[in-house]
């Protein structure tokens, strides 16, 4: 008998059940197909305005910070002026995003914003986002060629850029989207939750940003139109 | 499992207690731990609806786990990976080790996974030529020094700074030995420079899962420095392992769980990275690992769904019920000699090794039902350590004394009217003689007390008599 049979074979006694019983089979496809909510916290339900103010104060409060422009086309400036606070070389690392691809980013001035290959030494790169969660103050980020997954933690500095109408009260909303999108059942190979940049306590409880990933996350949050 | 001390569990406490260095590591876990969950569960108004959310999500998993795991699999296979079944720990050992060799791996790194430490995964690579590397920043400093994970989520909480830095100029040799490793953030850069290297260098990277989730056939990691991350996106092949239990069914049941378990863990609202991971990278994706398996290890487990211990089978590895155990704070948990310390581990502990082995666990307790209090799923951990201590008693495991005091006991509460008589003798001969100092510092029979506190002297009157007192009065 296969180890999958001989476990199988064991929940079955333990559970007292054959794992042909109708009912039981009908409760699994029932649960699967409608993917019941359960409880979800009131926190993020709230208007657009609202549901805005609060994401950028969950971001800053996970040690993130938020910049808030009014179009896509002020994006290159202010990665310029966040490169510039923090005395980063003027140079970003993104990939392939067709929104990103179109941004003018000559209006960054000496910035230079390159698609090579994910180099591990890149202190900055710039991603879009699929949707964030005000809930917590979590952006959400899907692996593929426009967004590579790397880019989320090999550089020192995470640029997100976030349609502000992407953004939802709580996760359930993302994955009923990415449902639509990818269809029920499937997603891409990567899905990132993140909240704030990365962070070890692990030496005596003291908290240190940047422990493998980025040390610094910063999101620039677009409320107005795409380009 | 191999190198489990609990059955010295009393002088690996004797020890722990009296190790200054332990006692100081220890201070913070009490204070910060407790103080955080408390502000962040506040801060939420639905955080007690949630935990019941969770215990229920996680009862009907396990009720229907066969299920799950089939429509799991399939989505896993589905999505282009793979299912490997592991009844015991020898059989995930071997699985693994065949998967590395047929990547043909020098180095693995690794993600934080307390399933590959149940299952002594480390000492089994390496043993046949293949070099594992812990990459979260505790797991790290444990590896460093040979030693099991004293929290399941904070693995080298039991150590102080200068013991790290110490450990870090044993071995990394290569590095200048007058640098300044004095301040944490010094010590963490050094090892995030250190690991990087092998991350880019790792064949395959081997991560364990918060969660299995059967609607996608994903598994999710969630952690705060990104180092499971840069474990399954770097190298060329992605081994998961993980146990039965980690079973959800839909995205939505995991978003219950994930509102729990940061929250009760290290008081987050959220942790930094919640990653879901699908079969292997897409023919589009420019990088993730082109093979994608997961190890499915039983354990034992399956047994534990029939019996009086299928609750603990809710547990998420949150690490709230230690965090909040005056028992742990006092010894910390090496103490318990195995790899789940704590209250979750005096239950889990004796379902994996064996009662007659991890027998002094279930009694490392005082009762106060904090742990439970806390847990985010809800798991009546004070009700199955008291199982356990019945099943060790019927099979003869408890010591002489201890026989022999319970039977005393048994003989006396059996006979409620000479029962009454004895304690109100005892109670009104002890209060004479406690009179002057109201409190004894030895008593016959009873060294095992008042060796280490004093026991304080009746007032007279028995409980039952002063109750019968107040009754009348009313």
């Amino acid at each position: 008998m296969s180890a999958r049979q001989s476990i199988l074979g064991t929940i079955r006694r333990s559970l007292g059940v054959t794992g042909a019983e109708a009912p039981r089979r009908k409760a699994v496809a029932d649960r699967i197909a409608g993917h019941p909510s359960g409880v979800i916290p009131a926190r993020g339900q709230q208007p657009a305005r609202e549901r805005l103010d609060l994401f950028v104060a969950m971001v800053e409060a996970a040690a993130g910070s938020v910049a808030r422009v009014q179009d896509f086309a002020a994006v290159p400036a202010e990665v310029s002026a966040f490169l510039r606070r923090h005395n980063l070389p003027m140079a970003a690392q993104r990939g392939a995003d067709p929104l990103l691809a179109e941004l003018p980013w000559e209006r960054g001035g000496a910035l230079e914003v390159s698609t090579a290959r994910t180099q591990t030494n890149q202190l900055a790169a710039v991603s879009h986002a699929f949707g964030a969660v005000a809930e917590t103050g979590t952006v959400v980020m899907l692996s593929g060629a426009d967004n590579p997954t790397a880019l989320n933690f090999l550089p020192d500095n995470h640029i997100v850029v976030l349609d502000a109408r992407e953004v939802t009260g709580d996760y359930e909303t993302i994955w009923q989207r990415l449902r639509d999108k990818f269809g029920a059942g499937i997603l891409p190979r990567t899905v990132n939750l993140i909240t704030g940049p990365s962070r070890s306590a692990d030496i005596e409880q003291t908290l240190i940003l940047g422990a493998h990933g980025p040390r610094r996350l910063h999101v620039i949050l677009v409320e107005g139109d795409r380009p | 499992m191999s190198h489990a001390t609990s059955p010295r569990f009393k002088d690996n406490a004797r020890a722990a207690l009296a190790d200054a260095e332990l006692q100081n590591a220890l201070k913070f876990v009490e204070v910060n731990f407790v103080a955080r969950r408390r502000e962040v569960a506040d801060k939420l108004p639905e955080f007690d609806a949630l935990r019941d959310s969770a215990r229920d999500i996680k009862n009907h998993t396990l009720a229907h786990l066969d299920l799950y795991l089939e429509a799991y699999e399939a989505k896993v296979l589905a999505a282009g990976g793979h299912v490997h079944y592991a009844e015991t720990a020898e059989d995930a050992r071997r699985i693994i080790l065949d998967l590395c060799k047929s990547f043909g791996a020098k180095t693995v790194t690794k993600g934080k996974s307390m399933v590959a430490e149940e299952i002594g995964l480390n000492d089994h690579l390496e043993a046949n030529g293949i070099a594992p590397i812990e990459t979260d920043l505790g797991e790290y400093i444990i590896q460093l020094r040979h030693e099991m994970p004293s929290h399941i989520i904070a693995p080298a909480v039991h150590l102080t700074k200068a013991q790290i830095e110490a450990d870090f100029r044993r071995v990394h040799t290569h590095l200048p030995a007058d640098r300044n490793l004095v301040e944490p953030t010094s010590l963490l850069a050094e090892a995030r420079a250190v690991l990087r290297e092998k991350f880019l260098a790792a064949d395959v990277g081997i991560t364990g899962a918060n969660f299995l989730i059967a609607e996608t056939g994903t598994s999710v990691i969630v952690t705060n420095e990104g180092n499971g991350d840069l474990t399954q996106t770097l190298p060329k092949a992605h081994i998961v392992l993980a146990s039965i239990e980690k079973l959800v069914p839909t995205l939505e049941d995991m978003s219950q769980l994930m509102r729990v378990l940061a929250r009760s863990a290290t008081g987050q609202e959220m942790s930094v990275y919640t990653t879901l991971s699908t079969g292997p990278r897409r023919p589009v994706d420019p990088d993730g690992p082109s093979d994608y398996h997961v190890v499915i290890l039983d354990n034992g487990r399956s047994s534990m769904l029939g019996g009086d211990f299928r609750d603990m089978l809710r547990c998420i590895r949150c690490g709230a019920c230690m965090n909040h155990c005056p028992v742990y704070h006092a010894v910390g948990g090496h103490a318990y000699g195995s790899v789940y310390p704590g209250p979750m581990g005096a239950v889990l502990t004796p379902s994996l090794i064996g009662i007659d082995q991890a027998g002094h666990l279930p009694n490392a307790s005082t009762f106060c039902g904090r742990c439970e209090e806390v847990c985010p799923v809800r798991i009546p951990l004070p009700r199955m350590m008291r199982s356990w201590r019945e099943r060790e008693f019927e099979r003869h495991l408890s010591p002489l004394t201890v026989r022999t005091g319970l039977g005393l006991w048994g003989f006396f509460v059996r006979r409620p009217r000479l029962y009454g008589l004895a304690t109100a003798l005892m109670a009104r001969l002890l209060a004479l003689i406690g009179r002057r100092h109201g409190r004894f510092g030895w008593l016959p029979l009873a060294s095992g007390w008042t060796r280490s506190r004093d026991f304080p002297a009746p007032e007279g009157a028995t409980f039952q008599a002063q109750w019968k007192a107040r009754s009348t009065k009313r």
